[in-house]
């Protein structure tokens, strides 16, 4: 399994990298943690002929680091997700993300992967896209015209397909830091740990007492995209925490979930568990401490 | 869990003293290991080797209608292209079938398939090149024109009139057929006050060595000799194999096997690609290298496991059983493997169900398929698995139905411990085994009763735990009734050199081989007991046809039985020689004299009277200071076949406890214990760790593993992504026990443990879930039991 | 298409210069090219871990990086850490407990080992299982893995290293 010849680049500027993607266009693939991307180079699944190292831009601002600044907390591209996993700033102020990471594959993949790396690329069970369309964050593109800003919940628009425009790159992604009375919980469902997820759920609210407001509810795995539950987020909101609450936010979601059958689980099967999870969610999101 | 393995130190009825031997001695070969400095053979460097890669057929089942090679031969770095035809021209065809196997019969198969693909991933073509990257390379230049045919992949309908049969002059798609029957059985069936009856199915799954299949191949042309380096567990059978097929006289031919990263049963039989790659060698002259990459493993190493068995279980209102029945159907992929044939997985089945149990009537049906899918063969605990799996489930359902507990309905039909010498319903001979011994202190072990009463609690509280047992005997120590007298030039015997080396060490040469289960540290704790040295004078060498003794290797749980009797009967004779000369260098009569800690002392008045280095001194350079018609001898060899019985069967039961979460379907292990009675145990640290590893690859079956093939036959899960192995996450920690009935076939008294934890792992856990879904009337019986089979059991989804 | 590149990795401790194609990974420079063969690909897509090896002081996958990424930067494999005597106690309750068989998953189990007693010296059982569930052993059951890492944890953490 030995990946093809490919050219390399590894660009020491943005300018050098937005050339290097204009004139090679189709045939230019970056390469940040390269923990997705090498594996589909080894099993020949994609035949780059350049990629484009972005690793060496690592000192941009605009790319990395984690950041608070007036309510908002940025996380550049090429932030890893044992970066995340460490961050004392995402622990208290983006918690779904710290609740995340620990989910993401192992330590060595993530001691190397990028947060950019997985937004860009969109897997439907991956765990930030589904965080930040749960947390309704905006991810930044640059380009050589400058940035672009798109909300996570319009950002992802197909299996592996988002709005990232040909000479584009993933710059960073905002979130609101967590305001006081807010609660998120991240919960996924995998045979072992470390898998890609049958299914997970990214529940966010504001809870008072045991009322639920501002909420929002999305799911991994349940569709080509992170799927935004409107009508389940809709039967919670304002509504207090109790049997039939919960009933009415599991009822809501086979219209509105499109899972597709897979190797170990068919349609119905990941329906049930985004129902029983969606319970379990909701009882996390409302007990004390979470 | 610190707790070490359990140290039964004196294996009562042996005429071994202890020494070392029942001691949990770490393994000196590990350390090497440990640094990162072992010898895998892709470790191996040899000079103008060259890389192989195979071009493979991505349809289950096509005629080749046009290959062209061309363009790869042109691509940089390659060095030659090969058809099947060009390998033909030096290597002959092989078809596994064996003569005990009544009727069982395959095609012809050829090392590069010639006109038709047979399953997806058969090697068409292979190009070779400077670098695998380049080879590769080369491959997607080759340009293929397929006819694609039928592929019939439902077992089902297999032997349907209608459906094509994938080799016509065979006549059907039938492999093996095979019916037993005791006699009496429908009567038995008739007077039962209960029949319960049900269908298991196992999914087809396979070994997952984490080092792949590799081997070098090196032809001299000038000597007519092949030299191969090859990760196998019996180099003596690939050499026989390798003269025949490609006519170079026996003796020319030498396999070698250095260190081996995991094999079970995968690295022991015939591969077409790699024999393939010693016919490459022949073509080239060269050395030349084939390594299965991750990938090609998943569609190339044998498969395994692939059954349907319908079972029903006769017993009386009081719990007796009074007969098994089954109908097992398997399939196979589209040639029976050579030369150990795809029929005997199957055979054990019906050899092997309801074994631990007195009943005296049984009748099994067997149906052996070809399929267009990978090929099928022995691979850990053979059959096994699915005869306990059977065994094991019918008789928890009928527990269920009869209300009584699992562990009474076993207690009141296990053979008695002193029932023995017996032979089973199915014709097994059974020297001594301990099922009432293994079920009392297993219980005793798990504190039965209070898990059972930990479990009624917890599902007051809606938390649905479940306990399962698993009876089981084993195969181990197999004489030439399991291939030999077939025809197969398998050995069932080995052989043990020891020489006593000038300086007063000893080499230990033997013809079992090592993949990590510590053959070589047993081997030495024998020879240093026997002998009388410490373990670091002795120095195994294993995995060269060329230094020793001929011998079968390491399969069927054999290797410390049988390799270890050699090496025992060897030390023997090499210290009676050794004392000849001591005796002739002090002028004392030999029976006054014995060794320890290596030096000969007067056993009479217990002084040291010399180091055995002084023997090695005198018996190699000083001769002539010996009497005149005396002659040194301190080399010696011996060898070992199990004769009395056609298989050493041992025994043991294992018990799984389980929590399902009845919403998810997900089941979390919580314990796992086994009681396994093999004999001797040589060094119980080693012996339980194979346990240990045995169980959790039976896990694997039953929770996680399954190679999925869609209906026209794409192997829909090769990659470790999505082809799921256990992983240290969600492994319960395993308590090891053990009782001890030493074989008397053999001074040392072990027998076979390898393969043990493989073979009742599965029915622990299947019956460990059914326990805890019976609350809710809902049972599962097709491996790997995945949430959606769960939950559709519960009738959640 | 694509010539070589030059690299100067600090691998063990050494400066290597060596000129390799982009697409080259880790482990087969490392394996082939130096003639380190401790670091073992088992599967070149990420998963069994037999790959584990040090880059920059992280536990890395040496199949799903390229070469060309590690210029520059130190790498670390089993033989360097071995000589070093970093790793002596674990490979001494490795060799005690016989946490390894076949050997093939040793270096890259040993790598993470050690990750985990560098960043997590309070873990307990179930959280060593975790940390190590990156890396496939298919021989021992990984029980007496799990146990040799609890040992030298407490020896660790009591400042006894064996």
């Amino acid at each position: 399994m030995k990946a093809p010849q490919f050219d390399y680049a590894k660009p020491a500027s943005l300018a050098e990298a937005f050339d290097l993607l204009e004139r090679h266009g189709d045939e230019a693939k970056l390469l940040a943690g390269g923990q997705t991307l090498m594996a589909t180079l080894n099993m020949r699944l994609s035949q780059p002929g350049i990629l484009i190292d972005i690793t060496g831009l690592a000192n941009l601002a605009a790319l990395s680091g984690i950041r608070a600044e007036a309510g908002r907390v940025s996380v550049g591209a090429l932030t890893t997700h044992r970066q995340i996993e460490r961050s004392e700033l995402i622990a208290q102020q983006v918690t779904m993300l710290a609740q995340a990471v620990p989910h993401i594959a192992h330590i060595a993949i993530r001691n190397v992967g990028t947060f950019g790396g997985s937004i860009a690329f969109a897997d439907p069970a991956a765990e930030y896209p589904v965080c930040a369309v749960a947390l309704n964050a905006d991810i930044v593109l640059v380009s050589r015209q400058g940035e672009r800003r798109v909300p996570a919940r319009q950002f992802f628009k197909a299996l592996y397909e988002t709005d990232l425009k040909p000479g584009e790159m993933v710059a960073r992604a905002e979130f609101n830091a967590q305001p006081p009375g807010y609660r998120s919980v991240f919960m996924e469902l995998a045979r072992r740990h470390g898998d890609y997820a049958i299914v997970g759920v990214a529940a966010h609210a504001k809870v008072t007492g045991n009322l639920l407001s501002d909420v929002s509810l999305a799911y991994l795995g349940m569709g080509g995209i992170p799927m935004l539950a409107r009508k389940a987020m809709a039967a919670l909101e304002g509504k207090a925490y109790a049997p039939d609450t919960v009933a009415a936010a599991q009822a809501a979601l086979a219209g509105e979930l499109d899972p597709s059958d897979d190797l170990y689980s068919t349609t119905a099967t990941k329906l049930h568990l985004a129902r029983v999870l969606t319970g379990r969610a909701l009882a996390a999101l409302t007990q004390p401490g979470a | 869990m610190n707790a070490r393995a359990e140290l039964p130190v004196v294996a009562p009825g042996t005429r071994t003293d202890t020494g070392y031997i029942g001691k949990s001695i770490p393994r000196a070969n590990a350390k090497r290991l440990l640094q990162g400095r072992g010898a895998y053979t892709d470790d191996l460097r040899f000079p103008r080797l060259a890389h192989i890669v195979y071009f493979r057929s991505p349809h289950a089942h096509a005629r080749i209608v046009h290959l062209d090679l061309s363009k790869a031969k042109q691509s940089p770095g390659v060095i030659a292209v090969f058809d099947g035809r060009a390998i033909a021209t030096v290597c002959t065809p092989w078809v596994g079938v064996l003569g005990h196997l009544k009727g069982i019969k395959s095609a012809p198969q050829h090392p590069v398939a010639i006109e038709r693909a047979c399953w997806q991933g058969e090697a068409v073509a292979a190009i070779v090149a400077e670098t695998r990257a380049q080879a590769e390379d080369a491959l997607q230049l080759v340009e293929a024109e397929w006819e694609e045919l039928p592929a019939l992949t439902d077992m089902e309908t297999a032997l349907a009139p209608g459906t094509p049969v994938i080799h016509p002059e065979l006549g059907d798609n039938l492999c093996f057929h095979r019916e037993l029957d005791t006699g009496g059985v429908d009567d038995a069936f008739s007077r039962a006050d209960l029949v319960v009856e049900e269908t298991y199915h196992f999914g087809r799954h396979t070994g997952v060595t984490l080092e792949g299949r590799s081997i070098v191949a090196d032809y001299n042309p000038a000597q007519h000799t092949l030299t191969v380096y090859q990760a196998t567990q019996a180099p003596h059978m690939m050499q026989d194999v390798f003269s025949r097929h490609l006519n170079i006289p026996e003796a020319n031919v030498r396999v070698v096997t250095k260190d081996v990263g995991g094999s079970f049963g995968i690295k022991v039989h015939v591969y077409p690609d790699e024999v393939a790659a010693a016919a490459i060698s022949v073509l080239l002259k060269r050395p030349v290298k084939f390594v299965a990459d991750r990938m090609e493993s998943f569609l190339t190493d044998i498969h395994a496991r692939e059954h349907r068995v319908r079972a029903r279980l006769a017993l009386t209102k009081e719990g007796e059983f009074l007969a098994f029945e089954i109908d097992d159907l398997t399939a196979i992929g589209p040639y029976s493997v050579y030369p150990r044939t795809s029929g005997i997985e199957g055979n054990q089945v019906v050899n092997l169900t309801g074994g631990p149990y007195a009943h005296k009537q049984y009748r099994a049906r067997l149906d052996v398929v070809f399929t267009n899918k990978n090929v099928t063969c022995q691979y850990r605990a053979v059959g096994h698995p699915v005869a306990v799996a059977v065994t094991e489930g019918i008789v928890d359902l009928a527990a269920l139905k009869l209300g009584m507990d699992p562990a009474e309905l076993r207690r009141k039909n296990l053979i008695a411990d002193d029932a023995y010498p017996c032979t089973s319903a199915s014709g097994m001979k059974f020297e001594l085994l301990s099922h009432h011994q293994c079920l009392d202190k297993l219980l005793a072990l798990m504190d039965y009763r209070k898990l059972r009463a930990e479990q009624a609690e917890l599902r007051t509280q809606g938390v649905y735990r479940g306990i399962g047992l698993a009876a089981m005997i084993e195969v181990t120590n197999p004489s030439p009734a399991f291939y030999g007298v077939g025809g197969a030039r398998i050995s069932a015997q080995d052989g043990a050199t020891l020489r006593l080396e000038p300086t007063g060490m000893v080499t230990v040469m033997v013809s079992v081989t090592e993949q990590g289960q510590g053959t070589e540290a047993v081997f030495a704790q024998i020879a240093a007991t026997v002998l009388g040295l410490t373990m670091d004078k002795i120095k195994v060498v294993t995995g060269d046809t060329e230094v020793t003794p001929y011998g079968g290797g390491t399969w069927a749980s054999r290797g410390a039985g049988i390799g270890g009797e050699a090496v025992l009967q060897a030390g023997k004779a090499l210290k009676s020689n050794i004392l000849d000369v001591a005796a002739a260098m002090l002028n004392v009569d030999k029976s006054t004299l014995d060794i320890t800690a290596n030096e000969v002392f007067d056993k009479i008045t217990g002084a040291t009277r010399m180091p055995l280095s002084e023997v090695g001194r005198v018996g190699y350079f000083r001769p002539d200071t010996l009497p005149m018609t005396f002659q040194a001898e301190l080399t010696v060899t011996r060898h070992y076949t199990p004769r009395t019985y056609g298989f050493t069967f041992t025994n043991g039961i294992q018990a799984s406890l389980v929590e399902v979460d009845p919403d998810t379907g997900f089941v979390k292990l919580l314990k796992h214990w086994a009681v396994e009675d093999c004999g001797t145990v040589l060094n119980p640290m080693l012996v339980d760790e194979q346990m240990r590893g045995g169980i959790v690859q039976g896990i694997g079956a039953a929770l996680f593993e399954h190679c999925i093939y869609s209906e026209d036959g794409q192997l829909q899960n090769g990659n470790l992504a999505d082809y799921l192995v256990p992983m240290s996450g969600e492994m319960p920690d395993m308590l090891i026990a053990h009782v001890s009935s030493p074989t008397k076939t053999s001074e040392l008294g072990a027998k076979g443990a390898g393969e043990a934890g493989t073979a009742g792992a599965p029915a622990a856990v299947m019956n460990a879930i059914n326990d805890a879904l019976a609350p809710f009337q809902a049972r599962v019986t097709a491996q790997p039991f995945t949430p959606e089979k769960i939950l559709r059991a519960l009738g959640k989804v | 298409m694509a010539g070589k590149r030059q690299t100067a990795i600090i691998v063990n401790g050494v400066t290597e210069n060596r000129a390799v194609e982009p697409r080259t990974h880790l482990i087969d420079y490392l394996r082939d090219e130096l003639g380190l063969t401790g670091a073992h690909a088992g599967c070149e897509h990420g998963v069994c871990g037999a790959c584990t090896v040090r880059v920059d002081g992280q536990i890395v996958r040496g199949c799903l990086t390229l070469v060309v990424q590690t210029d520059g930067k130190r790498v670390d494999t089993i033989e360097g850490l071995s000589d070093s005597g970093e790793l002596a106690d674990l490979q001494k309750a490795f060799h005690e407990h016989n946490a390894l068989q076949c050997g093939f998953c040793t270096p890259g189990m040993l790598m993470a080992a050690q990750d985990l007693l560098r960043e997590k010296p309070d873990a307990n059982r179930d959280e060593i299982r975790e940390y190590m569930s990156g890396n496939y052993c298919r021989c021992t059951g990984y029980q007496a893995i799990v146990d040799a890492v609890e040992e030298v944890l407490a020896a660790r953490k009591q400042g006894v290293r064996a």
